[in-house]
């Protein structure tokens, strides 16, 4: 189902202006797509972060929907119960309309401290679709390192000094560890490309079972760059193949939106020293003494978008 | 209803399959396994109606609670010792939201060196977490504990959490007789469930959880601490009202032959029995013993124990956890209850039991004895090897 700007331009706000949320924040902008997706009422859960607190600052909120948040770690969880009881509730005839359940982490509460629950409720088959907000580090604690958080980025838990340049590992690929879940539909997605997101969105809300989606969202304070560019370096992150979009549907992956363009070859794969050049958090990558690093980062995202194009293929 | 054999455990998940919860989240621990198992098969049985999710962690059964909960269910899990305490962050959240989620605990000590028998030391852990906390001697008081519970817990101007504890082995396991209710009569009790601003009424939007700063943090707190004054009379009322459906008459604090004793030994849970016993052998000494059993922890009924203990010669608080480098935990509750009392008698700690280790009749005798040479400590250990 595809959707278009006009039909847009008449949905409902779900989430109202007057959110905390710093400038240049692509969370909101990531959430108000994914909210619009859903044709039918839903109830969302929230994990501890950015999105949660900048939304609900008590007596404030910005949410029009029922919402919840509990803890970090257990955003599946929550919205695992509230599910069970409409189940419940269906079953004795005390709820006839249908609902979509919703849950919106940052990566550190997915990738990290609330991955057992995310296994969990995925694993238990609840109705649900899981969006992960992934900025690629704990931004709501001052910019930490996450399992998220790219080979060679800064961050105060993985500074750059004289002898290690910054985060010394590559991300964890998680949404490739969700698939393996054997899930009815997982998915990348990137807030520039509204209408691939909100197409896969709606997928996963209509799927019948548990869905993910991995969400690239930059974060102008953490990654050092101009708010007014959050959509450009969401851009990059699909042009430069660090950020592929695809999707997996009932066993099937298929790559989506540029990410089918470039697979095409119809349109150009940039080199990631675009994509670090872009952000101050990559900054001393620059120095020479660090090229191999770059160099790294490049035949790892080669590699992975190798693999990709053959389990597209597949 | 005829009597019949169940154990403790056994006679909860009978408790909770009467009462046919929207929601039931298990995990499974010792020795809580048997509420969960006994419970998944009357869900295999079409028995109840339940929607029955097995968590894949305590931390996850208590976040499917709560969200079960704020969604407009009627709820329960149950849980036990390393399983409970995993639960401890989010038990705050519980209560915080004013979740009336219904909790059996079976006691059981808490790791390390890893231990499987009871003790109270999980739910001590808890104490400060917002839950009522309601504790059990056997398993008729299992059963019963776990019918009031739902009544209490969903109290309109309670609204708060409650966990009933019982004796891990010693009354989850031990097969008793017990004397049921018919099914009718506890649904009728009990009620429908009334659910506030559920997050499944679409037309009124509710947000639960949001951020609270130091604008409203301490007055959100402060809220919870009036509900848990609000829920001590309701606790008593309900006791009163499941007198006259049952004939069985509980209270939130219980004296035996204390009324002209000079001496008392204060317990909770299976050592009250055990207590009681020892009390007749030595009235038929011709001691003026008595002993006395504490159903209710939270909130703590500090005007009813001192008056139950005021004027006694000598009091034993008997702890059956430790808080390392302080008490017992029960003892400097049950102290401040009685330091405005005019009568004050001698009161003296004695942490026993821990991991299990077996309450003897003659170590109680011994502390009876203790208490009337005044020859103790303020804290003193019962039954351990130097």
């Amino acid at each position: 189902m595809s959707f278009t700007l006009k039909e847009l331009s008449h949905s409902e706000d779900r989430l109202t202006e007057g959110h905390r949320l710093c400038a240049g924040c692509s969370e909101s902008i990531v959430a108000r797509q994914v909210l619009m997706a859903s044709k039918k009422p839903v109830v969302v859960a929230n994990a501890t972060g950015c999105f949660e607190v900048s939304t609900t600052i008590y007596p404030f909120t910005s949410w029009n929907v029922p919402w919840i948040h509990s803890a970090f770690e257990n955003a599946p969880a929550s919205i695992g119960g509230v599910e069970a009881t409409y189940l419940a509730l269906k079953r004795k005839g005390k709820i006839t309309e249908d609902i979509n359940f919703l849950a919106f982490g940052g990566d550190g509460a997915t990738y990290d401290i609330g991955f057992q629950a995310l296994s969990g409720a995925i694993e238990r088959g609840h109705r649900f679709l899981y969006v992960c907000l992934n900025n690629e580090a704990y931004m709501n604690t001052g910019i930490q390192r996450s399992g998220a958080t790219g080979r060679g980025a800064q961050t105060t838990t993985c500074p750059a000094g004289t002898c290690v340049p910054g985060k010394k590992e590559f991300p964890k690929d998680l949404t490739r560890i969700i698939i393996a879940h054997d899930l009815p539909y997982a998915a990348q997605a990137s807030p520039h490309n509204w209408r691939d997101l909100m197409e896969k969105a709606e997928k996963g809300l209509e799927c019948g079972g548990p869905a993910f989606m991995n969400v690239v969202t930059p974060c102008p304070r953490g990654w050092r760059f101009d708010p007014a560019l959050t959509i450009e370096i969401s851009r990059l992150a699909v042009e430069t193949c660090i950020w592929p979009l695809y999707e997996f549907e009932k066993g099937k992956w298929s790559l989506t939106g540029e990410s089918k363009r470039i697979a095409e070859g119809k349109k150009e794969k940039r080199p990631v020293m675009d994509w670090i050049k872009s952000q101050g958090r990559f900054g001393h990558l620059l120095k020479d003494k660090w090229s191999p690093v770059i160099e790294e980062i490049q035949a790892n995202v080669d590699k992975k978008w190798e693999e990709l194009i053959k389990l597209s293929q597949m | 209803m005829e009597p019949i054999a169940l154990n403790g455990d056994m006679a909860i998940a009978h408790a909770w399959r009467q009462i046919d919860p929207d929601v039931v989240a298990s995990y499974p621990i010792t020795p809580q396994t048997i509420i969960v198992e006994n419970y998944a098969e009357f869900v295999a049985n079409g028995e109840v109606e339940t929607e029955y999710v097995c968590a894949e962690s305590e931390h996850s059964a208590m976040s499917l609670c709560i969200g079960a909960s704020a969604a407009g269910g009627r709820v329960a899990t149950a849980t036990a010792s390393a399983g409970l305490a995993f639960m401890w962050e989010v038990l705050w959240i519980a209560s915080a939201m004013r979740l009336p989620i219904c909790m059996s605990v079976a006691n059981r000590a808490l790791s390390g060196p890893i231990n499987i028998q009871c003790d109270h030391s999980d739910a001590m852990g808890a104490r400060d977490t917002g839950w009522i906390q309601l504790f059990g001697e056997n398993v008729q008081e299992a059963y019963d504990n776990t019918v009031m519970s739902f009544k209490i817990a969903e109290h309109s101007g309670v609204r708060l959490p409650i966990m009933t504890c019982i004796d891990g082995f010693i009354v989850t396991h031990a097969l008793e007789r017990l004397e049921t209710l018919e099914t009718q009569v506890v649904k009728d009790f009990v009620g429908p469930y009334q659910a506030v601003r559920p997050l499944l009424d679409l037309k009124n939007p509710t947000t639960y959880g949001p951020f609270s700063q130091t604008d409203y943090y301490f007055e959100h707190k402060y809220q919870i601490m009036e509900a848990m004054k609000r829920a001590k009379p309701v606790v008593k009322q309900v006791q009163k009202d499941y007198a006259k459906i049952s004939g069985r008459e509980h209270s939130i604090i219980e004296g035996y032959k204390t009324e002209d004793a000079d001496y008392v030994i204060m317990a909770m849970g299976s050592t009250a029995g055990t207590l009681r016993h020892v009390v007749d052998e030595l009235r038929h000494e011709g001691k003026k013993v008595g002993s006395v059993k504490l159903r209710l922890f939270r909130p703590f009924p500090f005007d009813e124990v001192k008056e139950m203990l005021e004027g006694k010669k000598g009091v034993a608080v008997m702890d059956r956890a430790i808080s390392t480098g302080s008490s017992g935990p029960m003892f400097p509750e049950v102290r401040t209850a009685l330091y405005d009392a005019v009568d004050r008698p001698d009161i003296a700690n004695y942490v026993y039991g821990l991991g299990g280790r077996d309450v003897k009749i003659d170590e109680l005798k011994g502390v009876y004895k203790q208490l009337m040479t005044k020859d103790h400590d303020m804290v003193n250990y019962l039954g351990v090897r130097p």
